[in-house]
């Protein structure tokens, strides 16, 4: 299996990751709430995903599977898939209106969309039943899952972190959006026997790195040097709320908007350097 | 019925290569050997883990795959109740979850594997099918049914050595739609799965005592429940009895009632069901049944105009 896709290009990508919040500061301000610290602190790995790692059919389709099992982290989704081409501006626009499209969650059959998320624990299971049929059919695809690590307190994905090396899932590939913070307060203080992350998902038999979960370079380096001999686990370490100076690490902005001045500084700080603020 | 699913699901999977059995290690699965041993990359065992069994089909199925999950009742449909609802429901995904043993069959072991309130809580669910064959005949025709049906399914099951109900069926199997299994005219008992074999001993009791003849039907497919046969029972018989080893908590008994009323039916309605409680009684499936309040006598009772109402 040849998992080396082409080259990565970090430039374009952190350009894309600074629109892209841009972008989505830009929804937050028209609605009351919106999950933007959780969509921040995954959007590097899911922007190496689509542009890196994943690898499309001669007529541009993807030929690898993505899930976000962090269903709340959308807005991350939505956005790329914007980059894309997948959804139309237009999609984004009516985010969360009785006339648009998109809801808080990822909803499976719309463009680009290939799970319903939202609750958490369900996309590596169902990434290990895709991953599974590709195995039995030798098909040459690879499935990627992004998970909270909140979501890691579910049961059902430590059952399926004993079922896929159990069934040979080598081509199953999962992060962790490691920002030790969930919606109650620092899963680090609710759950101190979490860690290490990396050894426990080791110990099941998945090949494991732990990196920064910020760096798309090292997100890229790390998963396509992967031997291929197990399934395959990221634990990247983020901080939620990345980017925006205020929402960074803070709780309160797990699910909220910014107000107006908020907003202008958010703009500010994600400017692309040497643009007029 | 587990030896008949077995056998006819092999027959499914020499036809249909995207067919997949993911059982949750129970002792039942030792009759898919066959199917083990002829198509081993499409049967997965995944160990005590019913959350994962049900997201590994739903992957399956989101691949194009037709996944049977495979485990007692209460474990196939009541731990990843919220997998089955989220990942096959709102997806709307072909996977078939098969409950072995549904109702009061393993009475010897007590709540935790009994499933009486399974047709509720699966009917509730949108696009969710339920199916309750009532021998292991009719259990032929609705595999075969379910193979061709285009969102999830609960397939409800016996255990083993049912008997044959439907051998002179005067009608054929068809997906939501009641079916006769014995003619009669005046009166008619109505239910679904292996329960029915009560339904033929009262019918032949009650016309060898009362003269008259009993029909009976079985409702096979519970969901989407076939309205409209229904009222035409309701019309052609003077008495309908609903017969079911379900609790009476929003299933059929209760939907034929509301039928009834709105059909504004002037047939006499008896329902049987089980009562809305865990027994602890540890003997045979008829002693619970019987403990349950649900005997051939009742039955009997039911038929007669003597009888409760």
């Amino acid at each position: 299996m040849n998992f080396i896709p082409d080259r990565f290009d970090l430039m374009a990508s952190r350009a894309r990751c600074r629109r892209m919040r841009r972008r989505i500061v830009g929804l937050a301000r028209r609605l009351t709430a919106l999950h933007i610290g959780g969509a921040f602190s995954c959007l590097e790995m899911v922007d190496t995903l689509y542009h890196g790692l994943m690898r499309r059919e001669e007529d541009g389709r993807f030929r690898d599977s993505f899930i976000l099992s962090k269903g709340h982290g959308a807005m991350a989704q939505y956005a790329a898939l914007e980059e894309l081409h997948i959804l139309r501006p237009a999609d984004l626009d009516g985010y969360c209106s009785a006339g648009g499209r998109l809801g808080t969650h990822p909803d499976r059959g719309l463009p680009g969309i290939e799970a319903s998320t939202g609750s958490l624990g369900h996309g590596l299971g169902m990434g290990g039943g895709m991953a599974l049929h590709d195995k039995v059919f030798h098909e040459d695809r690879v499935t990627y899952v992004v998970m909270s690590d909140g979501e890691l307190q579910e049961g059902s994905v430590w059952e399926m972190f004993l079922q896929a090396p159990a069934l040979g899932l080598h081509n199953l590939v999962a992060f962790v959006d490691y920002n030790n913070l969930q919606s109650m307060g620092f899963t680090s203080d609710t759950h101190p026997n979490f860690y290490p992350i990396k050894e426990k998902v080791a110990a099941f038999g998945w090949e494991v790195v732990e990196l920064d979960g910020h760096d798309q370079s090292a997100i890229f380096e790390a998963v396509s040097s992967r031997s291929g001999r197990a399934p395959f686990f990221v634990v990247g370490r983020t901080i939620k709320g990345r980017g925006v100076s205020y929402m960074e690490n803070q709780p309160l902005w797990h699910y909220r908007s910014p107000n107006e001045a908020e907003y202008q500084q958010a703009m500010a700080e994600l400017a692309d350097p040497g643009a007029e603020a | 019925m587990r030896d008949t699913f077995s056998r006819i699901l092999y027959e499914v999977a020499k036809t249909t290569p995207k067919v997949f059995v993911v059982v949750a290690d129970i002792s039942p699965a030792a009759s898919m050997a066959p199917f083990r041993a002829d198509f081993a990359d499409r049967f997965i065992n995944v160990g005590v883990s019913e959350q994962s069994m049900i997201s590994l089909c739903a992957g399956l199925a989101m691949r194009g795959c037709r996944p049977f999950a495979y485990s007692i009742a209460p474990f196939a449909i009541y731990r990843p109740f919220e997998h089955i609802r989220v990942e096959l429901c709102y997806q709307n995904l072909p996977v078939v979850l098969v409950g072995i043993g549904a109702g009061v069959t393993y009475s010897t072991l007590g709540g935790t594997h009994n499933a009486f309130e399974d047709v509720a809580v699966m009917s509730s669910l949108p696009n969710m099918s339920v199916l309750a064959p009532c021998d292991p005949k009719e259990l032929e025709a609705a595999v075969w049914a379910c193979t061709q049906c285009n969102g999830p399914v609960y397939l409800r099951l016996g255990k083993a050595g049912e008997p044959t109900l439907t051998e002179q069926a005067p009608e054929p199997f068809q997906f939501g739609k009641l079916r006769c299994i014995k003619n009669g005219s005046e009166l008619c008992i109505l239910g679904y799965g292996p329960i029915l074999s009560l339904a033929w001993e009262a019918a032949r009791r009650h016309e060898a005592q009362r003269g008259g003849s009993v029909a009976i039907y079985s409702a096979h497919t519970l969901k989407p429940l076939d309205s409209a046969g229904i009222t035409q029972l309701l019309s052609r018989f003077r008495r309908v009895v609903v017969l079911e080893e379900h609790s009476a908590m929003h299933t059929l008994g209760g939907q034929v009632k509301q039928l009834a009323w709105d059909v504004q039916s002037g047939t006499t309605l008896v329902t049987l069901s089980l009562k809305d409680a865990f027994i602890h009684l540890y003997g045979s499936q008829t002693d619970l049944l019987r403990a349950h309040g649900v005997t051939v006598e009742s039955l009997l009772a039911g038929l007669s105009d003597d009888g409760h109402r």
